[in-house]
């Protein structure tokens, strides 16, 4: 991330007297202020990739050690149980063994780290922050000190979170979903510091976070209306960009809610009130002394209501990504564009009213699930519209199998996967047998891990090159995504099969315990399928070193590529690699949509967008019109 | 490449960047008090007949500040105005009125209407224990007329200490109005004005009473959401007021020096987040106040 040697050949321009806040300084920088409290949307954006991809790495992490109590409950962790029973505090791995308290505390932690202060950031916050102004050809975006405003409440944010597990009491134990009244008693006593425990925190961590997120959104929807060059006109921006702006659009509307509510909860924590308490609540056969009278669905209610669009806030970036790759490697235009687009505006739209079917085991009664399973079937519409016309572009095209290309391509069969595993829970009475068994676990992160994960690590791979003129190594890529993509789905397909068993997914023992989950299936017993699952997410960590090495190698010893390594046509191709502050000399004009791959009558199979009309683009424009 | 339209608006879009961002900002911050107004609306549907209050808040301080508010509405606009026909000293004395508005009403907030709830007292009585209590309560009377029943005993709290000190049997209070002359068919729906606390007073046995509490946050669901909605409402009035005398002060007159277009488009941004705070105060004064 060198970006010093992309200021360098850009000319010195003298102060304007009349030059206000906010605009270009083309001094050099003190490293501080280039890298650490930047203004510019590329370096925040790198470090909004860099910060989610440690809290990426650090959730996995988590994962893997809770998988070690699953497959081996009750025993000692080898080699490094001791130490970390050191670093975590005397309750949380006495001799190595996990204590149900802080296995609980890692299933939290790991729901939120990943979605929160991993996906989020990386997929739309880093991608959307050095893409997409590159992308519409803006200079930077509309409010450059937002923006670094953004990352640093992210920062604090994610820091709250971390020390949480290292209070009395350690980190969150309430799952990622805080559900009350189960959150509001936690962590309290005379154990536990009133503010600085685990639940609070995490409360606390989460106003942060929500406020980066929604200085973001406005940010990227200012920039993407506002600062669109001359010619982009909205049916000329890539799918990537309107993957985007409905994403932020989520973002901002659907996060103020579960504001409120975490600010409900802490209330509840701090000040004693009663919103998320019902009257009557007895805890260990003692009355709770106050005042009641507050609802715990109410919690749930505002709580997916951001929960819902959220899993679209995860998605859309992923598939923004994977239609700028698979346009590029197939050499050919991204099948029906335009119905992308209105599928992911409809997409948007729907996913604010789909939120209760997280909840169809409250009781909500038969006509509120009715409307919410009927929203649910709709909202598969436009998703399967989005992925049919990903299919359709692969078709006939003399496809370049490239690092960024393979982790896209099996983008969609993962992402199919996932999503068609969703309709059976979208049914409240399948629901009902498959609730909060492995078979949800398998069902979300089938599109998450496999899904999301999947094409971010394309998108780094594509995108690597534009932000350091060096591109990462082939070899070590795809030593990195094919253990990647078979652990993947030796983790999550047997899942399918333990919550068919009906084995909850929140089991301490693996299901050691249980009758049922001794039921063999292929083979093995529910709770033996454990083991090869656990021994697959220790390889795949494993599989993430390649990636890692290669990624900080090849910044400094990457081979050397042009502007425009992969022939792409958007307007990010056209600015140096590194871009200098300000991305474009001169302001770039588009001329086209943005796949013009293959036309007829060029001399490349590549057309970019500010390439001015030819008298021969007319006339191919106006053979395919024809032929439609 | 510098930024463009930071000033002056983007002739296809005809906006400016700020404008679009604060209303980007607004929608957000309608999802906020959305969620918090919903909140409201699930826990007073939720609450037992006859268990939320009415009037104990005072209407017409109430009214007042609501006046307060909408005046200085009208002054930011004409503070906005001024600078666009280029009159500084006027934009001046706008601010200055839109600010005082903005301080007196979160005085009014800090100083009186908020502590004098944290002096009220409040006990709920045991439902098997209310007929013990039926001089204070006058539930007889209210079933007569088909009134839900009063579950609670209000007033000013004599001995503090019995609040927290376990040996102390009793609360000794003196009643409301309601409380002390409760078959009085005036008492039967909450007063418009507000009214102190009588003279009488009455002991109730702790062993008689569900929950009691002072009137903080955590004495009911009511009580919960008022003080939680005009919190956050009074930090957006904070936040107002920061921002109106940042723009007032030398900081503004200098950026009117350099680009008088620049302060106005700053004044209207602020002057548009100060209508959506007087639009939530509405909200709050006829759910809390009239309600």
């Amino acid at each position: 991330m060198d970006a010093s040697s992309g200021l360098a050949p850009h000319p010195h321009v003298e102060h304007d007297p009349h030059h206000h806040e906010g605009g270009h300084d083309h001094h050099e920088l003190p490293f501080w202020r280039k890298y650490i409290i930047s203004t510019d949307h590329k370096v925040i954006g790198i470090q909004y990739g860099i910060t989610g991809l440690i809290f990426l790495f650090f959730g996995f992490s988590l994962m893997m050690l809770m998988r070690w109590q699953l497959a081996y409950p009750g025993q000692a962790l080898p080699v490094i149980g001791n130490a970390l029973g050191h670093l975590f505090g005397p309750d949380s791995m006495p001799d190595g063994k996990m204590t149900p308290e802080f296995y609980n505390s890692l299933g939290a932690m790991h729901g939120t780290i990943m979605i929160f202060l991993g996906i989020v950031p990386i997929a739309f916050a880093a991608f959307g922050n050095f893409v997409v102004p590159l992308q519409i050809g803006a200079p930077d975006m509309t409010f450059p000190k937002i923006n670094m405003a953004s990352y640093q409440a992210f920062f604090f944010g994610g820091c709250v979170m971390l020390v949480s597990f290292f209070v009395p009491g350690g980190a969150a134990k309430g799952g990622w979903t805080s559900y009350t009244p189960l959150a509001v008693i936690a962590d309290k006593g005379p154990a536990y510091d009133p503010v600085f425990n685990g639940q609070t925190l995490w409360l606390i961590g989460f106003i942060l976070l929500i406020t980066s997120s929604l200085l973001g959104a406005i940010n990227f929807i200012a920039t993407i209306i506002q600062l669109r060059a001359k010619g982009m006109t909205w049916m000329r921006l890539p799918f990537f960009v309107w993957a985007q702006f409905v994403t932020a659009f989520l973002l901002l509307l659907a996060f103020p809610p579960l504001e409120s509510a975490v600010v409900m909860q802490l209330m509840d924590r701090v000040a004693g009130t009663s919103f998320f308490m019902p009257s009557g609540l007895v805890i260990n056969g003692v009355p709770l002394h106050i005042s009641g009278g507050g609802s715990p669905l109410l919690w749930q209610h505002l709580f997916w209501f951001l929960g819902h669009p959220e899993v679209y806030v995860l998605i859309l970036p992923g598939m923004g990504i994977v239609a700028e790759i698979i346009a590029n490697n197939t050499r050919k235009p991204l099948w029906g564009y335009k119905s992308l687009v209105f599928a992911a505006l409809v997409l948007g739209f729907l996913s604010f009213i789909v939120w209760a079917h997280h909840m169809w085991l409250t009781g909500m009664g038969s006509t509120v699930s009715a409307f919410f399973q009927t929203t649910t079937m709709i909202i598969s519409i436009p998703s399967v519209i989005i992925l049919s016309a990903f299919f359709i572009s692969l078709w006939g095209g003399s496809i370049r199998f490239n690092v960024p290309m393979l982790f896209a391509t099996a983008f969609l069969p993962m992402f199919g996967i996932g999503g068609l595993t969703g309709i059976p829970l979208a049914f409240n009475s399948a629901d009902l047998y498959l609730h909060d068994t492995y078979y949800v676990i398998a069902h979300f992160h089938y599109i998450v891990a496999p899904g999301t994960i999947f094409a971010v690590f394309a998108g780094i791979y594509f995108w690597f090159p534009k932000a350091t003129g060096r591109r990462m190594n082939e070899f070590w890529g795809k030593v990195h995504f094919w253990p990647s993509l078979i652990c993947m789905n030796i983790i999550f397909l047997p899942m399918f099969l333990q919550g068919m068993l009906g084995m909850h997914r929140r089991w301490y023992d693996g299901g050691q315990g249980w009758t049922f989950a001794n039921e063999k299936v292929w083979g093995l017993s529910g709770f033996e399928w454990n083991t090869p699952i656990s021994i697959a997410a220790w390889v795949m960590g494993l599989a993430q070193i390649p990636f890692i090495i290669n990624f900080f190698w090849s910044m400094k010893h990457g081979k050397k590529v042009n502007d425009n390594p992969w022939e792409a046509t958007t307007l990010e191709w056209t600015a140096p690699s590194p871009p200098p502050h300000g991305n474009f000399e001169v302001a770039p004009v588009a001329y086209r949509g943005p796949y013009e791959y293959s036309l007829p009558g060029r001399e490349t199979d590549f057309t970019m967008q500010n390439e001015p009309m030819r008298e021969s683009d007319r006339k191919a424009y106006e053979a395919a019109a024809a032929v439609h | 490449m510098e930024i463009p339209y930071t000033v002056t608006a983007r002739p296809d879009t005809g906006l400016w960047n700020a404008k679009v961002g604060i209303w980007l900002f607004l929608a957000s911050e309608v999802m906020l008090f959305g969620g918090l107004f919903s909140a409201y609306v699930f826990l007073r549907l939720d609450a037992d007949p006859g268990a939320w209050p009415h009037g104990l808040l005072n209407v017409p301080v109430g009214t007042m500040n609501t006046a307060i508010l909408i005046v200085s509405s009208v002054t930011v606009v004409m503070a906005w105005a001024s600078l666009k026909m280029r009159r500084f000293r006027a934009y001046w004395w706008y601010m200055l009125v839109t600010i005082l508005c903005g301080v007196i009403f979160l005085g009014v907030k800090l100083i009186y209407e908020w502590p004098q709830k944290f002096e009220h007292f409040g006990a709920f009585i045991k439902k098997d224990a209310l007929e013990k209590y039926e001089p204070y309560l006058g539930n007889h009377h209210l079933a007569e007329k088909g009134l839900p029943p009063r579950t609670e005993i209000s007033g000013h709290l004599h001995n503090h200490e019995a609040l927290h000190d376990e040996n102390v049997k009793e609360y000794e209070i003196a009643l409301d109005p309601v409380n002390a002359d409760p078959a009085n068919p005036a008492m039967d729906r909450p007063h418009f004005l507000y009214i102190p606390p009588t003279e009488k007073v009455a002991k109730i046995e702790k062993a008689d009473v569900e929950y009691a509490n002072m009137f903080l946050p955590k004495h009911s669901a009511y009580f919960a959401s008022y003080f939680t909605i005009t919190g956050l409402h009074g930090l957006h009035v904070l936040a107002g007021v920061i921002v109106f005398t940042y723009l007032w002060l030398p900081v503004g007159t200098k950026l009117y020096k350099r680009n008088p277009e620049h302060l106005a488009n700053r004044v209207e941004v602020a002057g548009l987040f100060w209508h959506f705070v007087d639009l939530i105060w509405i909200y709050v004064f006829a759910l809390f106040y009239l309600l």
